[in-house]
């Protein structure tokens, strides 16, 4: 049987990135996952409208929006973090995810799926880890969620 | 130990217990996953078996030869769970589950309760003995009060006296805890309740399937316990009330097979236990769950007791002598071990394990309030039954092995 606890996934959960939280974030979502009762807290910090956030080589894939929009749109993550307690899983994935979305756009970010982190992840989930994988992720999209309402501009 | 109790051979029963041929992953399943739920033997299997190949039809209606057949054997299965726990045939209810029986008992005495009415549960409660209660009071307004649980594990009792009062009604507490094994001193506690005027139900689903239960002993008023936690099939359980205020209580779910005259204006209810079982029930679950019963009683539950207690003994042992490893709940416990190593998760232990064949529970076991008090958000659980044997708790820590290994420093 392929092992889950692959040496990437334990480096990650070791030593994870970008764990810490973010002062004065533009996305921030807590949530836990009901299963083991893990807590979570996902935070971004958006590059400023117009710049691209230092990493335009990521741009390609932000979700399709034309250039034409308000200053609110196509906005790009500049850093993203998170604090964290969980199974090795979750945290690896969080850790991941935080490296990953650098440089997307928000809404790039809104429509990753399960598949994309299973393709981050590269290990096999079982069903009843898949909560712990996608945690991160959903917290992080909640967090959007949040931030969309607030600004209001997209899909106007 | 008592002169006559018979010494358990745990390798011999296992040959009555066909899934624990199988492999996981290649090695032999090691189940300690029993508090969740237990495995069948092949006389609870082949009892639902033979209902369904030979007198399958419903109970209680038809005239005809299968009918009769189906309801001796499903009358017989009350029987045998009314005096497994020394109770009257009528005050047997059949339901699906624990969580079903103390939600009928919530639904019929707790409906009544008046605003401000007390319900006292304590700090230890499983989800099912405590959600039900907390949603019902709500309702009606009334307050639900927890005894608290010290740091090792046990309920303090001078705070379950101090925490009830006049406006207590109902008294709620699991008999034996799922996390900590704890066993709860139930005789005292329902002697306390009676004295001031309160019900006592108790909530039996890790007691009943593991060590002599007797209700008068205990002197409870109501009591819920789970086949499926007992060797035999999911899908049914018991409630237990005493028959005098069971007659006056206002049955929770109604239709067919409950009543015994129906005009289009009113219903006069059936007797006991009847009153209380609307619609066709669990047939082959009640026929299984007989059987299961046989089973431990062939076996003796003191035999099952002393047996689960040797084990736990022996794995809490072998446990904290290991480095980073902490066992939670008091030195005197049933057959239910729960741990955590250094700052490793529950999930990953349980995950690794799984990798050796062991299936053990890692999570909250139902109980986030219990957690939150431990101030952790899960534990390692293995829990014990009559099939499991010593060789099972060493592998069980040898693996524990590969999980240090697996975690590194983490361990
Ligand atoms: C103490 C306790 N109460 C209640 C329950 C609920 O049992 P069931 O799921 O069979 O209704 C359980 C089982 O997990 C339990 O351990």
């Amino acid at each position: 049987m392929a092992d889950i606890y692959q040496e990437h996934i334990l480096d990650h959960y070791s030593r994870p990135r970008n764990k810490g939280v973010i002062d004065s974030p533009d996305i921030y979502y807590k949530d836990s996952n009901p299963l083991c009762g893990d807590e979570i807290a996902m935070y971004a910090k958006l590059a400023k409208p117009g710049s691209d956030g230092g990493n335009s080589g990521n741009r390609s894939d932000s979700g399709g929006r034309s250039d034409d929009g308000g200053v609110m749109e196509n906005r790009v993550i500049a850093k993203a973090g998170f604090i964290a307690r969980g199974c090795a899983i979750s945290q690896a994935a969080a850790s991941m995810l935080t490296e990953r979305v650098e440089g997307k756009s928000v809404e790039a970010v809104y429509a990753m799926s399960a598949d994309d982190v299973l393709g981050m992840l590269m290990i096999p989930v079982s069903h009843a880890r898949m909560k712990c994988a996608v945690l991160a992720l959903k917290t992080l999209q909640a967090g959007i969620a949040v931030y969309f309402k607030t600004n209001k501009t997209r899909g106007a | 130990m008592d002169a006559g109790l018979k010494l358990l051979n745990a390798e011999s029963l296992r040959a009555d217990f066909p899934i624990l041929r199988r492999k996981i992953n290649g090695k032999p399943l090691i189940y300690l996953d029993n508090a969740a739920t237990t495995q069948k033997p092949r006389q609870v299997i082949g009892a639902v078996r033979d209902y369904y190949e030979n007198y399958n039809a419903n109970v209680h209606r038809g005239i005809h030869r299968l009918s009769e057949e189906a309801t001796d054997a499903y009358e017989a299965a009350h029987v045998k769970a009314a005096k497994f726990i020394g109770a009257d045939f009528k005050e047997v209810i059949f339901t699906k589950n624990t969580t079903e029986s103390i939600n009928l008992l919530a639904y019929s005495l707790g409906l009544q309760l008046r605003k401000d009415d007390e319900i006292l549960l304590s700090e230890m409660e499983h989800h099912s003995n405590l959600v039900p209660w907390q949603q019902i009071a709500k309702k009606v307004g009334a307050k639900v009060m927890y005894a608290k649980v010290s740091a090792d594990g046990l309920i303090d009792m001078d705070d379950f006296s101090a925490s009830i009062s006049s406006r207590t009604r109902i008294i709620s507490i699991a008999h034996v805890s799922n996390v900590l094994g704890t066993i709860n001193p139930v005789r005292e506690m329902a002697k306390i309740a009676h004295d001031n005027g309160s019900l006592f139900v108790v909530d039996a689903a890790q007691s009943v399937p593991h060590m002599p239960v007797d209700v008068r002993q205990i002197g409870c008023d109501f009591l819920a316990f789970s086949s499926h936690k007992m060797l035999g099939p999911t899908g049914i359980g018991v409630l237990y009330g005493r028959s005098e205020l069971l007659d006056s209580m206002q049955p929770f779910i109604y239709g067919g097979d409950m009543i015994r005259e129906v005009t289009f204006g009113d219903t006069r209810f059936n007797e006991l236990p009847w009153k209380f079982e609307a619609g066709t029930p669990n047939i082959s679950g009640a026929i299984g769950f007989g059987a299961a019963i046989d089973y431990l009683k062939n076996i003796g539950m003191e035999s099952v007791f002393s047996h689960e207690q040797r084990l736990s003994r022996y794995a809490s042992d072998r446990l904290l002598s290991e480095p980073e490893i902490k066992v939670y709940g008091p030195k005197e416990r049933a057959g239910i071990v729960s741990f955590n190593m250094g700052s490793i998760h529950a999930h990953d232990v349980a995950a690794i394990l799984d990798q050796e064949g062991i299936a053990i529970r890692g999570g909250h076991h139902c109980a986030m309030p219990l957690m939150s008090k431990l101030g952790i958000s899960g534990s390692a659980r293995a829990s014990f039954y009559l099939y499991n044997t010593k060789d099972e708790v060493d592998s069980l820590v040898s693996s524990l092995g590969r999980v240090r290994k697996v975690f590194g420093g983490k361990g």
